[in-house]
């Protein structure tokens, strides 16, 4: 490999296949992430986001294919300081205080962050002289984000990192994240959770049974998925004439109000206009990144979608 | 980036869990005084009871400290501890090594209480004695210690304790810790154990006579073939297969 392609190259993950006794956990995943990239692996429960983790980490080895980190395998980078984690069940070793847990984290790495701006910066300042069995959810979570920054590793690889997190602590998470990946550092997170996905990530790797089913930013994502919607109010026209209309594939009827869901939003509208002139009050507007994932993972029971009061 | 600060830690985590440090050095301790206490005056095997008992239950106290330390590895796995550590620059062989240190280091204090209780029930030994009985205890230890990280690896937490205490009453019971209540072919057979020549060691010194070479072998032979089997459950434990 030439040292053009190491500098370009962040995590490359060539076919990756793997399973555990009958049950396929990954079938064929590729995935190239440049340095510097914020990358999301969104799917739902069991999709594979893990284990393409863990063979990332170096923690799992594929039964196929193969995957490098910054050039060599993941553990020699692993061993180079190169890699900070956060695991989904990866909790602070019992009988130690949390100062004493990211202190021991960043004895681990060549070149470390400051103890004590990390604790800040992650708000785990405020009880980094408790015991780290005592942390309530969101605190062991702030400690473990700590613990996975103090090294200052090059890339940060984040497993479900605000699973079971209440929204506040969520954003918070996010916010520091930022920070990070303002840097230059390299982020890859699983989540099942569309928003983050869609807020944090300059890209989004959609995984569902094992395989890619999606990969880009987020809007082209939406509009792979395809799926925009028109409405309108328009009374007395039947719907078998609207369904007849271009670019039109369904269509619902509300009292007055009419929805076409389309595959070409454009010759639908111009359609709707020329054949309808009547049509009052339409509104246009692109799918949401929640139908895209319904389409492209065909999960019957979606995404989980995050418990704001929205 | 060296290791100092992880083996730092580990020896501080493992004074700090207290309750099983009492548990650890009271137990042989209130064993060594309710048996040879009342029997200050006997003799057994030609040498005073509190002395014979005392080489023995020092075998005992530390087995016990040295396996439930290295089970403490239970917890690290249950909290997910060894597989984070799996994915820091920290090398595979400077945590067993801490591992291993933390345990002698909580096995010496275990000998040196049976020891004091011995001289408080009139034990008399000149220092060479004390030096090679000490040494030989902890080369004897080794075996132990590494039994401790194999269940830590291998029984569920909540298993532990039971684990623990089943593994060390079996081999000190059989390795004659107690007493020797074997002969012929079964005392050729718990010849074999590791923990025959950990109540040996303290006889042993007794007399100043180190181990013959087949103790030194066998406990040698326990040793590699444990730290391999140490090494193997690492790897399952902290990959997922």
């Amino acid at each position: 490999m030439s040292a053009v392609d190491v500098e370009m190259v962040g995590v490359k993950a060539i076919d990756l296949t793997k399973s555990y006794g009958s049950v396929q956990a990954v079938s064929g995943i590729d995935l190239s992430i440049a340095p510097g990239e914020t990358v999301a692996l969104l799917g739902p429960n069991g999709a594979g986001k893990s284990t393409t983790i863990d063979i990332i980490l170096g923690l799992s080895r594929p039964d196929r294919g193969s995957v490098s980190v910054f050039g060599v395998p993941p553990a020699s980078a692993v061993r180079s300081g190169w890699v900070g984690g956060m695991l989904q069940s990866g909790f602070p070793p019992d009988l130690l205080k949390v100062r004493e847990f990211v202190t021991l984290m960043a004895s681990y790495y060549p070149h470390p962050l400051r103890v004590d701006d990390v604790l800040r910066l992650t708000g785990a300042q405020e009880f980094a002289d408790r015991w780290t069995k005592k942390l309530s959810g969101g605190q062991a979570q702030r400690a473990r984000v700590a613990a996975a920054l103090v090294g200052n590793p090059d890339l940060v690889v984040l497993d479900e990192p605000t699973a079971g997190i209440d929204v506040e602590g969520r954003h918070e998470f996010w916010e520091v994240m930022r920070g990070v990946a303002a840097q230059g550092k390299t982020v890859i997170f699983a989540t099942h959770y569309l928003e983050e996905a869609d807020a944090f990530a300059d890209r989004i790797v959609l995984i569902a049974r094992g395989r890619i089913v999606a990969d880009g930013p987020a809007t082209e994502i939406k509009a792979k998925a395809g799926s925009r919607s028109i409405r309108a109010t328009l009374p007395h026209v039947d719907v078998e004439s609207l369904r007849a209309l271009p670019g039109v594939v369904a269509v619902e009827r509300h009292g007055d109000a009419v929805v076409l869901s389309c595959s070409d939003a454009d010759a639908a509208l111009a359609s709707l206009f020329a054949t309808f002139p009547e049509v009052r009050d339409v509104e246009a507007r692109g799918g949401t990144l929640e139908e895209a994932f319904l389409e492209l993972t065909g999960d019957e029971n979606g995404p989980r979608a995050e418990e704001t009061g929205r | 980036m060296s290791g100092a600060t992880h083996v730092r830690y580990e020896i501080l985590r493992t004074f700090r869990n207290h309750r099983s440090l009492v548990v650890t050095l009271a137990l042989p301790l209130v064993l060594y005084y309710s048996i040879a206490g009342g029997n200050r005056h006997a003799t057994s095997a030609g040498i005073s009871f509190p002395l014979y008992f005392m080489t023995g239950m020092a075998a005992y106290g530390a087995m016990f400290a040295t396996v439930s330390t290295g089970g403490h590895l239970a917890v690290d796995r249950s909290r997910g501890w060894t597989r984070q550590l799996r994915i820091t620059p920290l090398r595979a062989r400077t945590e067993m090594v801490a591992k291993v240190l933390a345990a002698y280091l909580v096995a010496l204090p275990a000998l040196a209480l049976l020891f004091l209780a011995g001289v408080t029930l009139g034990v008399h030994l000149d220092a060479a004695q004390w030096f090679e009985m000490t040494g030989l205890l902890l080369a004897g230890l080794a075996p132990f210690i590494l039994m401790g990280l194999i269940l830590g690896h291998l029984v569920p937490g909540d298993a532990l304790v039971p684990a623990v205490g089943g593994l060390v009453v079996v081999f000190a019971l059989l390795g004659g810790v107690f007493g020797s209540f074997f002969n012929g072919a079964m005392l050729a057979f718990t010849k074999l154990l590791p923990s025959y020549w950990l109540a040996h060691a303290g006889k042993a010194a007794l007399v100043l006579g180190d181990w013959p070479a087949e103790g030194w072998i066998l406990v040698a032979v326990w040793t590699v073939v444990l730290a391999f089997l140490a090494a193997l459950a690492y790897r399952r434990d902290t990959g997922r297969v």
